[in-house]
């Protein structure tokens, strides 16, 4: 009785978002502004500096959205979602569209009713420990006390983990991030686990990174990227479109150093004049105008840039192109081509 | 022999008492070592009260105020104190503080929460102390009013008739009870004054707006024009020095990582000094880097609000026409076309009413709640729980005693049913399922909607508090009261409730107190409150991984507002202490 009244209320629910998602764009252009939910809060991802501004990795897609769809990456009213409350502000349309490191999975996909419009991290669940264990594989592992966030995926891929490889753990619940470092630095356990780039940047807050170790074991897929609601496909194809065109223009060549020189006349490549509008119509059949996807490039540069300015080796996070580098390089980022 | 006495006959002149019982050798045995018990007691205390400050103290005093980030704050705290100090990082304080007390509210209309939270105090002092002049009582009032629209900005229009509503019902109630009936005044004014403010306010409000709109046209689109072609090049202009500032300011943050790795190598005195002299230096250039920054995140949303507003100024006869036409099709539509056109109508309104509302507004810009944060967040919260729940509170506990079954029945259930749920579930009810069951589009605004969940539970926690006063009371009260002839209201006004709240000020300021800290749990639902804040904060690679400051911070703001009440509350027993005990 209780679970088909939650479940009328949750199909009520997805048709008002329906109806409310129909014309998402005009709605935008209307109000001129973007909602873009984002993390209250993520090392690299999404974080205010002390003027009050987010940046991160996630708000660099927003941006860009921003960009393709009202020419100015500043339109932008950034919504700060806990991991709880950001599904039912997508879904009732609070806001446009979801850009917080959300892992993309069948039950969201489908049964939440939201549409993933790709992937912009691939990540996954890793562990670190002190070098001073001399632990050099997560199979030696055997008895160790494990510090994990609760009522997350990650619980469920240890206990799994543990389990195909027969050893044993004793799990330390604890709540936050800021939480778990400092159980981890006071010794209350020996591995702390979390998504693999959560652990790059919490070890670069330590006051002696080297002594720890990020052991080579990925036990989860995390692929993580944008969302929006269903029943609004045009915007879907925008928000989608938007991302090929960030992670294009990287495999192009197309950076902000060099956009404006090729966005001025066509180049010889006709790919890139159909990307940046010198050739062909697709801004027209986007709903947007043609210079859609300079605008969102040139909001915080292509993929790679955003990659390198936010989360890459440069940064205080530190982390290595890997599964996310270009096809051509042995990644797995690869944008459907522009024709 | 006559003359031999055996009594004395004059009094010894007094003593200094022994120099054990004197002085602080004196108050030191009395107090901390009078039996073996208390020495050892004093002792233990001692080496623990000795512990506690050893470990606290040179964190306290070997702390950075001037860094940038965590790592610059243990660089220039090995740097000043050598390389097995530990310190404390309040960098992030002096950086992050305003963000702490504001959130997100725009720097240049800070002046805005601060006049309102002074107009609150002033408002509420007369309440507070009653040696105050009373006369001040009649500002109290205004306060209501007047705070929300410097908060959350707006038209001018919308306070005033607010306000002219209840001028409404004053005027209606004297009418009805002079000219028919005096027991029909009061619901019905209450009637036309709830009417008044559901159906009245916003279409005057929008229509005095688009008529000062009509008027500004022209004016507003010559000056968003000339912001258009202006901004951007001021934006340019500031876009080059700040690239030319971050270059030099670069080349010093470089100097001074290779000073600082130099200093870890070995360790000298000339490394250290060299190490603190580099960052002393890069303070300036950074604080102006910053306000360049700022400067130019206040032109760059200036400029995004220029063009949507030029942008729709210029399709607004386009608009006008197209919503003649729809309307003109919509008058022989039926059916599925029917809803189509209604939908386009909508937008096309929506356009208008947008450009209109912008053009039109008298007032303040307004802010949006998205942007509050910090203890602004958890004082308006707090402050809007604490003032309401009070007469809500009374209601609720008068309403529980009450001999009237269904009013009794009504209380007694929305008691016990607020009290027996947490408060995070009413905060979730109110971020998340309110979402579902209102209409999409609804802008009911989610700041609004946890106050009224944060009064509802802090009036159920008060009825209680109040009526525990109300049964400390003996019936002979009532029997007074009954016995000289006063009715129901008179007798709680003269003297049931001034006994009844005397006895309860205590639980009352305990609520009061619980109520304000519990706003922290909002940031549970995603609103920056301190706490949220101190993650978001803490989300910035520079001062990622520091907690004890922040937390510190937090903790000393909220100990401020607490301690406050708590001394009010036994001010207000002192002063009430009328009984003879």
């Amino acid at each position: 009785m209780k679970k088909s009244v939650i479940l009328g209320a949750l199909t009520v629910a997805g048709l008002l978002a329906g109806a409310a998602g129909a014309a998402t764009l005009d709605d935008v252009k209307a109000r001129g502004k973007l909602n873009c939910g984002i993390n209250t809060g993520l090392v690299g991802f999404a974080a205010p500096d002390a003027n009050g501004e987010w940046s991160g990795f996630d708000v660099a897609y927003c941006r860009a959205l921003a960009g393709a769809v009202l020419g100015d990456p500043s339109a932008i009213e950034f919504v700060s979602l806990t991991g709880k409350t950001r599904f039912t502000a997508l879904a009732s349309g609070e806001i446009d569209a979801l850009s917080r490191n959300t892992t993309w999975t069948l039950t969201r996909d489908v049964d939440l009713k939201f549409t993933f419009v790709g992937v912009n991290y691939y990540d996954g669940q890793g562990f670190m420990v002190p070098k001073a264990l001399g632990v050099t594989s997560a199979k030696e592992l055997d008895g160790a006390t494990v510090c994990i966030q609760t009522g997350t995926t990650t619980e469920l891929n240890l206990a799994d983990f543990f389990r195909t490889n027969n050893i044993s753990y004793e799990p330390v619940p604890i709540e936050t991030n800021a939480e778990a470092q400092q159980q981890f630095l006071a010794g209350a356990c020996d591995v702390y686990t979390t998504d693999a780039s959560g652990l790059a940047a919490t070890r670069a807050t330590f006051e002696n990174p080297g002594d720890y170790a990020i052991l080579p074991e990925i036990i989860s897929k995390e692929p993580l990227g944008p969302l929006v609601r269903h029943g609004d496909d045009g915007w879907a194809d925008i928000a989608r479109w938007t991302l090929n065109a960030l992670i294009a223009a990287e495999e192009l060549g197309v950076t902000s150093a060099n956009i404006d020189e090729m966005a001025a006349a066509p180049t010889s490549n006709p790919e890139i004049n159909r990307l940046l509008g010198t050739e062909g119509n697709m801004g027209e059949m986007l709903g947007l105008p043609a210079d859609w996807a300079v605008k969102a490039i040139k909001a915080g540069g292509n993929y790679g840039e955003i990659f390198e300015k936010y989360i890459g080796e440069t940064t205080p996070v530190g982390l290595a192109r890997g599964l996310n580098a270009q096809w051509t390089n042995g990644g797995l980022m690869y944008a459907p081509p522009f024709r | 022999m006559s003359n031999l006495s055996y009594v004395r006959t004059e009094m010894l002149g007094e003593q200094s008492p022994p120099g054990t019982a004197i002085g602080i050798v004196g108050w030191l045995r009395a107090n901390l070592f009078s039996n073996w018990l208390n020495t050892i007691l004093t002792l233990v205390s001692l080496v623990f009260i000795y512990q506690v400050f050893a470990a606290i103290l040179p964190w306290l005093i070997h702390s950075s105020w001037t860094a940038n980030s965590l790592q610059e704050c243990r660089a220039q705290v090995d740097a000043a104190y050598g390389m097995a100090a530990e310190g404390g990082c309040w960098a992030v304080i002096r950086e992050r503080y305003l963000q702490l007390v504001f959130g997100f509210y725009p720097s240049e209309l800070y002046w805005r929460p601060i006049l309102a939270f002074g107009l609150t105090l002033v408002a509420l002092a007369p309440i507070l102390f009653t040696a105050l002049p009373r006369k001040m009582l009649w500002l109290s009032p205004f306060a209501p009013f007047v705070v929300p629209w410097l908060l959350w900005g707006g038209t001018v229009w919308v306070p005033l008739l607010v306000v002219a509503g209840l001028g409404l019902a004053y005027v209606v109630t004297r009418v009805l009870s002079s000219h028919v009936s005096g027991l029909l005044a009061v619901p019905v004014a209450a009637l036309v004054a709830i009417l008044w403010w559901l159906y009245a306010v916003m279409p005057v409000n929008d229509a005095v707006t688009a008529m000062i709109a009509n008027q500004r046209i022209p004016d507003v689109s010559a000056d968003m024009r000339d912001k258009v072609e202006i901004l951007p090049g001021e934006i340019a202009a500031l876009d080059a020095q700040i690239a030319a500032l971050g270059q030099t300011v670069g080349r010093a943050e470089a100097e001074k990582d290779a000073l600082v790795s130099a200093l870890e190598a070995a360790e000298t005195e000339a490394a250290r000094t060299a190490v603190l002299s580099a960052i002393h230096e890069l303070r300036g250039p950074r604080d102006a880097l910053a306000a360049l920054e700022k400067q130019r995140l206040v032109r760059n949303e200036e400029l995004s609000r220029a063009r949507t507003l030029l942008a729709g100024l210029e399709a607004l006869p386009e608009n006008r026409t197209t919503r003649e036409t729809l309307l003109a099709q919509l008058a022989n539509a039926t059916g599925a076309a029917r809803g189509d056109l209604e939908a386009r109508l909508a937008t096309v309104d929506n356009r208008i009413a947008s450009v209109v509302k912008e053009v039109g507004r008298v007032g303040l810009i307004p802010v949006e709640s998205r942007r509050f944060g910090g203890f602004m967040l958890s004082i308006t919260i707090g402050l809007v729980a604490i003032t309401a729940s009070l007469p809500i509170g009374v209601m609720l506990a008068l309403g529980r005693q009450s001999d009237l079954l269904i009013l009794r029945a009504i209380c007694v259930g929305f008691i016990e049913f607020i009290r027996g749920v947490p408060l995070i579930t009413l905060l979730f009810v109110a971020s998340v399922l309110l979402n579902y069951f209102l209409p999409p589009g609804t802008s009911f605004d989610i700041i609004l909607r946890v106050m009224i969940m944060v009064t509802l539970f802090a009036s159920a926690y008060m009825a209680e508090v109040i009526r525990g006063g109300l049964a400390a009371l003996p019936k002979g009260q009532y029997e007074a009261a009954d016995a000289l002839g006063l009715d129901y209201w008179k007798a709680q006004r003269l003297i049931i409730m001034p006994q009844a709240l005397k006895i309860s000020i205590p639980g009352i300021v305990s609520t009061f107190i619980g109520v304000f800290k519990d706003t922290t749990l909002v940031s549970i639902i995603g609103l920056l409150d301190p706490l949220g804040l101190s993650n978001a904060i803490r989300a910035n690679t520079a001062w990622n991984g520091i907690v004890w400051e922040l937390y510190g911070f937090i903790a000393l703001m909220f100990f401020v507002f607490c301690f406050s009440m708590s001394r009010y509350s036994m001010y207000l027993e002192r002063k009430l202490r009328t009984g003879h005990r």
